[in-house]
């Protein structure tokens, strides 16, 4: 199970990168994709949507169940990936290429509190049992 | 938790690298890598599901085709040569549907009925208590394995793989079976697609499994064949009816023989009943996906999608859904998608046959 070192984690399965501008790039993890299934329906959140941490913003729907997307901090949503909405199956083959939104965060210092890749791998361990 | 049940090829499944999941207390494989590719291999060349979990039935004796004829609400009269099949309804007596299954007839007082794995222990208890009357023998046949072989080209690649088999099978129509020593090859699916569906001692469905994969048969897992079922508009015992449903309400009716003399458990239930609803299809207009359990709104009340999916065929979501009566093809209904009220067309089904979208106009 592909976890990278690189990025940061929610317990909700999201994985998020933090750019050099301090914005935030978000997508599901493969261990989500893997869960879900193929993927074959998302809806990502509005530019301009303001989240708060943990809010449910997009879904993703695959052939066996609908699940949410959450928000890993709070702040606003500055782009969303149109080409994985026409395209969702690219979830599935490329699960942290193919990301979803871009928010700017409200607190530069919130993602500290996210998971590292250690933690989560650790927590998907606990899941499975 | 309990041990889950295996088939004699669960481990194969595994080490083909299937996602294993409980499947009503069996450990099946759901797909094998991708569900929407195992569904278009089926509709377009040709694809094998381990069903094991189902079922076989022998019933035999001298009053078998009268203990079936009121056992079953479709009419075992229609098996008039032996080898032929009939799909047919269990119904209890107030028209609840039991267990749907398929009866095939093996020449003289023998039958073979396959039923559906949820539901097979209480099926044998029903069967046992209405048996005894007529003093027949009922032989589950657990030692039996059943592999699907579904597709365009699933006749074909299964003679390839069998060579002795094609002689046997190349004539027979479809809802017929044929005994070949211990094979019994039912040319019968759940898919919408030509292809046999093949009982078989368990112990050589290992080998009979490796022969169909050398001729380049793809392993599909039950995640398709629910994707493929319902775009070819069969029910789904348990979700598109039950014991608290009438099948003329769950797009049965053409199973349920109201018209002969007979008498069979359930049909004075049925006579007596008024019938309000419908089982039609759904078409999402938008983007999303029907689910089971949403509601439907109506101009003539609510109603609740009892199968919805993604159709890997159409490109788009389909459902089967419980809504009232005189709500026609054509029509527009509003249905609950979380906080959201979609579109949807009724439609008449199946969405899929024969590799063919029947959706498009």
């Amino acid at each position: 199970m592909s976890i990278p070192a690189d990025l940061k984690y929610t317990k909700t399965h999201e994985w998020v990168k933090v750019e050099a501008d301090g914005t935030l790039t978000v997508g599901i993890t493969q261990h989500a994709q893997d869960l879900l299934g193929d993927m074959v329906f998302i809806e990502p959140p509005a530019v301009g949507r303001v989240l708060g941490a943990g809010e449910e913003c997009a879904v993703v729907e695959s052939v066996k169940a609908a699940s949410d997307v959450y928000a890993p901090v709070a702040g606003e949503v500055i782009a969303a990936n149109s080409e994985v909405e026409g395209s969702p199956e690219r979830i599935n083959q490329d699960p942290y290429g193919a990301w979803m939104f871009r928010m700017k965060p409200s607190n530069a210092g919130d993602v500290d509190g996210l998971l590292d890749a250690g933690s989560y791998k650790a927590q998907i361990a606990t899941e499975a049992h | 938790m309990s041990e889950l049940k295996q088939t004699p090829l669960s481990a194969i499944h595994r080490q083909l690298g299937a996602k294993m999941v409980d499947f009503g207390g069996w450990d099946m494989p759901v797909n094998y890598g991708s569900q929407i590719e195992e569904h278009h291999v089926v509709r377009r060349d040709v694809g094998m599901f381990d069903v094991s979990h189902m079922l076989p039935l022998d019933v035999e004796g001298e009053r078998a085709r009268e203990f079936l004829t009121h056992l079953l609400a479709n009419n075992v009269a229609k098996l008039k040569t032996p080898g032929r099949a009939i799909y047919s309804c269990m119904l209890n007596e107030v028209g609840g549907v039991i267990d749907d299954l398929i009866i095939y007839w093996r020449g003289d007082s023998r039958f073979r009925i396959v039923v559906n794995a949820g539901t097979a222990d209480k099926d044998i208890e029903w069967m046992h208590k209405q048996a005894q009357p007529y003093s027949v023998k009922l032989m589950p046949r657990r030692d039996l394995a059943m592999i699907a072989i579904q597709g365009p080209n699933a006749r074909s690649k299964v003679w390839e793989a069998m060579p002795g088999l094609q002689d046997v099978s190349e004539t027979m129509a479809p809802f017929n079976a044929v005994e070949v020593g211990d094979m019994f090859v039912a040319r019968t699916g759940y898919t919408g697609e030509d292809g046999f569906e093949i009982m078989l001692p368990a112990k050589a469905a290992a080998f009979f499994w490796q022969a169909l994969l050398d001729a380049g048969v793809k392993p599909c897992g039950l995640g398709s064949r629910d994707t493929l079922r319902l775009e070819a508009g069969m029910n789904l015992y348990g979700q598109d009816m039950d014991e608290t449903t009438s099948p003329l309400e769950s797009g049965l009716a053409w199973t349920v023989d109201l018209n002969s003399e007979r008498e069979f458990i359930g049909k004075a239930a049925l006579q007596k009943s008024e019938i309000t609803k419908q089982l039609a299809g759904l078409l999402l207009l938008g983007k999303g996906v029907l689910r089971a359990h949403q509601k439907v709104h109506t101009r003539h009340g609510e109603g609740e999608i009892t199968s919805g999916t993604f159709s890997p065929t159409l490109a788009r979501s389909i459902a089967l859904a419980r809504i009232p009566l005189g709500i026609a093809p054509g029509e527009e209904v509003a249905v609950e998608i979380r906080d959201r009220k979609m579109t949807a067309k009724v439609v008449k089904y199946p969405f899929v046959r024969n590799g063919k979208n029947l959706m498009a106009s």
